[in-house]
């Protein structure tokens, strides 16, 4: 098993505040890893890190054992680590189709051609029109983004970020404000993410984690305090005090 | 802006070349229209045509790539600068002074983008205005090369392939522009539905997305700006050959205001709207500021108060919706 | 050595014009994030007030300054509820761009309607019309006025921001409006109070910088995108910011001005991409 991605101590502070320490593991190629986290620990920004959004004050990232730490965040994208937001992002005037055709253009570098029309070239076509298919949105190709229910925008953010070919796909609470009817089509869709990639996904809910995760990353107070299975996250001593701060030891009989 | 290039983009492989002839058929529609209202003033017409394709040249920074800018006037001046120099020159031929004019426009648009699309916000604005005014400045002070106050005249370009002199009446000058502007709308059209047109305008929505896709800003928008410039000296070459003259205010800051109004009037990031905006208000413009040019300037400035208010997206997006409206009820049907 | 001296006096004191002018814009883009390219026309009424004042009502100096200062401040406030209102904090700055622009297109065509095209002078009162002697030099008087203005303008306005409790309520609604609303800060009074504030000094600088930026129906366009980038230059909301750039500005124009006069603003403008590509914030800008 190849790694795909390797933290070696990343940090990043603001001023005094050190919001990410000495932050290490690795990513391989299948991985389906869940970062989870009291809030306000840093995972957010550690997802920024990772993706280019922000230079870290320490450390190191080596994508397929390239060093990616300088690197901006279009060309961490073009070598396949990808991210998706937790509050949606997406080109709101233009379509659906228009959205996902943009990314596979670029992928393919036909993003410098000015003269053919873009979204009709065959080539490109078929890709979003079977990505589309594939997360079950494509009766939406021609509706223009600020017109799709959240639910269906989500969607959509996945649809652009398979797009672009990820090695590494970083899923920032992909489900969240998801209203309950349209969850399961985030969910399916995240389940059927291609086999070869890895996946880290940043994650409030245990249900989702148990589900999808084969390994948990746990994030508390900047640092990463735990990383094992999902059965052995919920007994650990030091994550039990994390989310529940003194009182976990009182759950302790004297 | 957006409903009016989705309804245009949604009919893409309806009829392969729809939109480019409804541009060419509006154009020479307008074109007659235009000869037949204004018989004895087709210089005038000629002139609100080669504004019009600054509102054009602007409408791709502004509209298609989310640029505030009140500088622009700046890639319009120094065209038509570089075209009367050319001309007086000795390079006499209208299709050579084209090209003139589309070089000198790219150029001054590389400079404008590579400094203005540097920020965003406010700074982005003043850096626009500082810029207009430097080359305001320069353009009075270098008076060897711009005439100064005085400007340049005398440019006589070469009949037109050889056959249709520039005459008096601007016969041949009117037509001569009015088939460039069809030639440089129509190439538009496609242009702003290409790939790189698209990604301009995904860069618009949201630019972090944008890089989140793999796309490096700064480069794209600079290279807009060029092609933006290059519109730009079309329509600054177009007038320094049919009018004759340049004068300073081609690069005035007044330039720059008054085709950012024309430009919202209309409605930017669709073209039609630019289009439109520029002739509407040129027409007005040169019916009422005959009059009282202080009286113009205050219905200027209750249209613009009034287009604020009520219909900030400009006209051309109001008939938009107001057409999708029509559309989905005929429908339903 | 008088060359040096002059352009310094001559510099210091049209800064110093341009700081009474713009500290209102910047209080007013620091607080209501309105790009307001009108700011000049507000000068401008100032002056003609003052002019007509001074010229046709025979009033005092001081009485002009304050009549000028009251008028338009009274003209200018309909225009805040009614149009500047719509466009606080939420516009992109295009629309807000385009309001004011149209804004002060109305206001000098009326300007035309009423006082007509010709240059309004405002008569300097005899004490400070004439030269003062500083030793070494005679001076105009009126630089030193204009130059002790623009200190205890400066220095008013700091005491008002940093000490009084309005200021402290106007730096809270510039901090955090949403929270200010909570606390019971009356925001819209807060704007108003300060779009009043904004008005008044722009047209006191409009009436004492008249020898330098002569009164007439295309001052407002003429200076319009001046204030402006002023403003931007030194930071929006900040008095040391707009002191700064105004003096540095002012101090770059004239110098070119001096220097190599030919080149009208060029060397103003040069300064202004200068500092903007240095500071896009400006000089003394906060991140918002």
């Amino acid at each position: 098993m190849t790694d795909l991605l390797e933290l070696n101590k990343v940090s990043r502070a603001f001023g005094g505040l050190r919001v990410n320490q000495d932050i290490s593991f690795k990513l391989a190629a299948g991985d389906r890893v869940a970062l989870i986290g009291p809030n306000g620990a840093g995972k957010t920004t550690l997802v920024n890190v990772i993706s280019g959004g922000l230079p870290p004050t320490g450390g190191t990232l080596c994508l397929e054992g390239d060093d990616i730490t300088r690197l901006g965040i279009p060309d961490r994208v073009r070598r396949g680590l990808v991210r998706t937001f937790q509050v949606t992002r997406l080109f709101a005037t233009l379509t659906a189709a228009e959205n996902v055709a943009l990314a596979v253009m670029q992928r393919k570098g036909i993003t410098r051609r000015f003269f053919s029309a873009a979204t009709s070239a065959p080539e490109v076509r078929e890709e979003w029109e079977k990505l589309l298919g594939t997360l079950g949105i494509a009766h939406l190709a021609r509706i223009t983004v600020s017109q799709l229910a959240y639910g269906q925008q989500r969607l959509l953010e996945l649809a652009i970020g398979l797009a672009l070919n990820p090695k590494v796909l970083l899923l920032d609470e992909p489900a969240a404000g998801v209203p309950h009817d349209e969850a399961p089509k985030i969910l399916e869709a995240i389940e059927r993410l291609p086999a070869d990639i890895a996946v880290l996904m940043i994650e409030h809910d245990m249900d989702l984690v148990f589900r999808f995760a084969k390994r948990v990353l746990v994030l508390a107070n900047g640092r990463l305090i735990f990383e094992g299975t999902p059965q052995a996250v919920t007994s650990d001593p030091e994550v039990r005090r994390a989310y529940l701060g003194s009182y976990a030891d009182a759950r302790r009989p004297a | 802006m957006s409903t009016l290039s989705t309804v245009a983009r949604k009919s893409d492989g309806a009829f392969p070349f729809a939109s480019e002839l409804t541009a060419v058929a509006s154009i020479a529609a307008l074109g007659v229209l235009g000869y037949l209202l204004f018989p004895d003033d087709l210089a005038f017409l000629t002139r609100l045509i080669g504004i019009t394709l600054l509102v054009l040249s602007l409408d791709l920074v502004t509209g298609y790539c989310g640029i505030a800018t009140l500088g622009h006037a700046a890639l319009f001046g120094v065209s038509a600068y570089a075209v009367g120099n050319a001309c007086l020159g000795g390079l006499r031929d209208p299709v050579a002074l084209l090209g003139v004019g589309i070089v000198a426009g790219a150029i001054m648009g590389i400079v404008s983008g590579a400094l203005i699309t540097r920020f965003r916000g406010l700074p982005q604005l003043v850096i626009s205005i500082a810029l207009g005014q430097l080359v305001a400045a320069l353009a009075n002070k270098l008076s060897s090369v711009t005439g100064g106050s005085d400007g340049l005249s005398g440019i006589t370009p070469t009949p037109v392939l050889g056959l249709f002199h520039f005459d008096m009446y601007s016969r041949t000058a009117f037509v001569f522009s009015l088939v460039v502007l069809g030639i440089v709308f129509v190439l538009l059209l496609r242009f702003v539905r290409s790939p790189f047109g698209l990604l301009c305008q995904g860069i618009r929505d949201d630019d972090l997305r944008a890089q989140m896709i793999g796309a490096v800003i700064y480069p794209r928008l600079i290279i807009m700006y060029a092609v933006s410039g290059a519109v730009a000296g079309v329509g600054g070459a177009l007038n320094a050959m049919t009018a004759g003259v340049v004068g300073l205010d081609s690069v005035s800051f007044e330039r720059s205001a008054e085709v950012l109004v024309m430009l919202v009037l209309g409605g930017a990031g669709n073209l039609w709207g630019a289009l439109f905006g520029g002739i509407i208000f040129q027409i007005f413009e040169h019916i009422v500021s005959a009059t009282n040019p202080f009286h113009w300037m205050t219905l200027v400035g209750l249209l613009l108060i009034g287009i604020v208010l009520f219909v900030p997206r400009g006209i051309s997006h109001g008939v938009a919706v107001l057409w999708s409206k029509v559309m989905t009820r005929g429908g339903q049907a | 050595m008088q060359t040096i001296f002059s352009i310094g006096l001559d510099g210091l004191s049209y800064g110093m014009v341009l700081f009474i002018i713009s500290i209102g814009l910047s209080i007013m883009m620091g607080l209501m994030r309105v790009v307001n390219l009108a700011h000049g026309a507000f000068a401008m009424i100032g002056g003609y007030l003052a002019s007509y004042a001074l010229r046709d009502l025979g009033a005092g100096y001081a009485v002009a300054i304050a009549i000028a200062v009251v008028g338009t401040i009274i003209i200018a406030m309909p225009l805040e509820v009614l149009l500047y209102r719509r466009i606080y904090r939420k516009s992109d700055p295009l629309i807000q761009v385009l309001l004011t622009i149209g804004i002060t297109f109305v206001i000098i065509g009326l300007s035309n309607f009423i006082f007509g095209p010709t240059l309004k002078p405002i008569p300097l009162p005899g004490e400070l019309s004439g030269p003062l002697d500083i030793g070494f030099r005679m001076i105009p008087t009126h630089r030193v006025f204009v130059i002790v203005c623009g200190l205890i303008t400066a220095l008013a306005l700091w005491l008002l921001i940093d000490k009084t409790e309005f200021g402290i309520r106007l730096r809270a609604s510039v901090d955090n409006s949403d929270m200010a609303d909570s606390l019971g800060i009356r925001t819209e009074w807060i704007y108003a109070a300060t779009f009043a504030l904004a008005v008044g000094l722009g047209a006191f600088g409009g009436v004492v910088g008249a020898e330098l930026l002569p009164i007439e129906p295309f001052y407002a366009l003429r200076y319009m995108v001046t204030f402006l980038v002023v403003v931007s230059v030194g930071g929006a909301g900040s008095i040391a910011g707009a002191l700064a750039a105004s003096l540095l500005l002012g101090l770059a124009d004239t110098t070119g001005k001096y220097l190599a006069p030919e080149y009208g603003e060029f060397f103003f403008y040069l300064a202004v991409i200068f500092i903007a590509f240095l500071f896009p914030r400006g000089l003394f800008g906060r991140a918002h």
